[in-house]
């Protein structure tokens, strides 16, 4: 491989790396919210208010946290797929 | 068909299944052996994963946890799920990229060291040991209740079938096994689910029943119902618990992180072509353990109400027959306080611990125990929480193919789990200490005897732990958790995320986040279990969470160490770069 070409892919690695660790923080931001804050930490005050038969803070912690860790998976996956193309990398769709 | 022949054949059924599995995918490579070639389908793999995942205490006594712990019960059900977030986002597509067969060995080479290397391998062992000896334990208990054997026996068939699939077939027939498992499991758990649910609320879904008004013309909904049944007979509300706020947190992210550190599910994702199969790999794990986890809290409350309202105020000689049942099997007993001969389940413990029978019957005809009383208390039931997920059908009075079908999911969910640590801990003896450590110039084929080797002892020490369970096994299985949080995250994480912690750091900080928690545990619960309050704890954290503080304490540690040590050699700076991109 050239001397500029392995430049050009390293940089696009740091780039990717970055645009990574920024996805991460946010997705973890999310991730934190709704099961340490909405499940644990403000649970008292959200159950004043109620989904169904569910108390709210009651829902965040038995329920509704579990759909949105799933729902965080799916969008890094999607996300980063994104990323990936963007920045040129990635390991190729499977034979 | 009676429900005992019915238990039988769909038991039989479900081992011939997983033998058959066994046979058609045995493995014939150590690449085979441990990460199946590296060529298993993301969404296969998510499925294994979950089975792999969903041990006997998730399957058995997980919804009994919640049934008796209400609010409090969310520990588990955030923490068992949220780690696969930080699988999918922080660890498994860098270790899959990585692309070697074990943890330790990526510990090994991003530290450069065999001593980190078998650092890693003792926490690995020890975390592995001691959640096995619950799974075996879980077998005995189905074996007893379902198919009348004793445990002994009932452990034994268990590590025959295991010994079977795990020796023979490696990472390759576990997987495969694993997907069979999953699907026995979980049809397992949510068809007594969407029966409970449809006869309390009229809506089958047990997710959205648990939201619903009961159809028992009250127009009260379940959690309603739930907290004025149980607080009129003097519990803390079914929705607020009573664990301290710091508590919950820190049980939780013990849970969350520990569940990202523990071995045998990190090494799942070893098996996937790609590292963009790793990260769509944990979303369908995920997938898959929350159709059971969000089932949980449901099958959690309905079992607490219909069980609070069969027994309560219920003569003894009119107690169900699944009652007498589950007495017969030392889990559940009646002491007659008021000698009325009627079941007063009220708050608090009816007698002092684990119910010690005599051979005596009472004036009732229940049977009499000899415990030390409680002075003052009013509770005259004694009902172990294990039973409620088996016991469930037939506190519904479901039809007898239900029930033998939970016995056969029971038993898939022990032996699933079993399997998978049996394999992390034979790969570490046989790839991590022989092969990589003390006898480098074995042969491939020597290293794959070795592995079935270790596989085989390994089954015969979870055997023997299955059979007499030391007096701490259920009481540490969850303490697997605080000790993976503790000890292996950090060090993954760090391996990843930085290039500068070193060996020196790693290893310093893995030993004291071990050391530490370890101490912690051991001191509350096995040295002085009557110091075990509240107002003992380390800033009122419970040795379930304790495993925060020593994760906090390997990173800090780490950090330091790292510091003011030689920085680690320019190669592994290329190895870190090399990971971080796909």
């Amino acid at each position: 491989m050239p001397e500029d070409e392995i430049e050009a892919r390293e940089v696009a690695a740091s780039n990717y790396w970055r645009a990574n660790v920024r996805l991460l923080g946010l997705l973890l931001s999310i991730w934190f919210i709704c099961s340490f804050g909405a499940g644990i930490l403000f649970r008292e005050y959200l159950d004043r208010f109620s989904i169904g038969g569910y108390p709210l803070g009651f829902w965040f912690a038995q329920q509704g946290s579990i759909y949105i860790f799933l729902l965080l998976i799916v969008i890094y996956v999607v996300l980063m797929g994104r990323i990936e193309r963007k920045h040129g990398l990635g390991d190729g769709e499977p034979q | 068909m009676s429900t005992q022949t019915l238990i039988y054949i769909f038991v039989a059924a479900s081992f011939a299944l997983y033998i058959g599995i066994a046979i058609w995918s045995r493995a014939s490579s150590t690449s085979e052996f441990y990460v199946a070639g590296g060529e298993v389908n993301p969404v296969v793999n998510g499925m294994a994963t979950a089975a792999d995942w969903m041990s006997a205490a998730s399957f058995i006594s997980m919804a009994g946890l919640i049934a008796f712990l209400g609010y409090d019960g969310s520990v588990y059900l955030m923490g068992w799920t949220g780690g696969y977030v930080l699988l999918a986002l922080l660890l498994a597509p860098y270790l899959r990229k990585f692309g070697q067969f074990t943890v330790p060995d990526f510990i090994g080479a991003r530290y450069y060291s065999k001593a980190a290397r078998v650092v890693a391998v003792v926490c690995l062992i020890f975390i592995s040991f001691t959640y096995i000896a619950g799974q075996m334990r879980g077998v005995g208990i189905v074996f007893s209740r379902f198919l009348d054997v004793s445990v002994t026996i009932g452990v034994i068939a268990g590590m025959g079938i295991v010994f079977i699939y795990a020796v023979l077939g490696g990472m390759k027939g576990i997987t495969y096994t694993q997907v069979a498992q999953y699907c026995v499991l979980i049809f397992a758990y949510l068809v007594p689910a969407f029966f409970i649910s449809f006869m309390l609320t009229g809506n089958p879904v047990p997710q959205l029943g648990l939201g619903s008004q009961l159809n028992d013309g009250s127009g009260l909904y379940v959690l309603q119902k739930l907290d004025l049944v149980v607080q009129d007979l003097g519990f803390a509300a079914y929705t607020a618990g009573t664990k301290s706020m710091i508590d919950v947190f820190c049980i939780t992210a013990a849970l969350m992180v520990g569940t990202a550190g523990l071995p045998h599910v990190i090494v799942r994702f070893f098996t996937v072509p790609r590292a963009a199969d790793a990260r769509k790999s944990a979303g369908w794990a995920l997938l898959f353990i929350s159709l059971l986890y969000t089932t949980a809290p449901a099958v959690g409350a309905f079992a607490r109400l219909n069980f609070t309202e069969s027994v309560n105020e219920t003569a003894y000689a009119d107690a169900p027959g699944w009652f007498t049942n589950w007495e017969a099997n030392d889990l559940i007993a009646f002491r007659d306080r008021n000698a009325d001969g009627i079941m007063q389940y009220r708050a608090g413990a009816a007698f002092d611990g684990a119910p010690l029978f005599t051979d005596e019957r009472g004036a009732s005809g229940e049977r009499l125990v000899m415990n030390e009383d409680i002075p003052g208390g009013t509770n005259e039931v004694y009902v172990d929480r294990d039973i409620m997920v088996l016991a469930n059908p037939e506190i519904a009075s479901l039809p007898g193919w239900v029930i033998a079908l939970v016995a056969a999911g029971g038993l898939a969910a022990a032996l699933s789990t079993a399997a998978g640590l049996l394999l992390v801990i034979s790969s570490a003896v046989s790839h991590d200490l022989l092969k990589q450590t003390f006898r480098p110039q074995i042969t491939e084929k020597g290293e794959l005897a070795a592995a079935r080797i270790a596989a085989t002892a390994a089954i015969l020490v979870a055997g023997y732990l299955g059979v007499y369970p030391p007096g701490w096994v259920a009481e540490v299985v969850a303490f697997a958790f605080g000790l993976a949080a503790a000890s292996l995250f950090p060090a993954i994480f760090l391996g990843i995320f930085t290039k500068w912690v070193n060996r020196e750091g790693a290893i310093a900080g893995m030993v004291t986040g071990l050391g530490f928690t370890f101490l912690y545990i051991a001191y509350f619960k096995l040295w002085e279990p009557a110091a075990n309050v509240q107002a003992n704890w380390l800033f009122g954290i419970s040795p379930e969470g304790i495993g925060v503080v020593g994760m906090l304490l390997n990173f800090a540690v780490a950090a330091v160490v790292a510091k003011i040590t030689a920085r680690p050699p320019a190669e592994v700076g290329r190895l870190v770069s090399m990971i971080r991109v796909p």
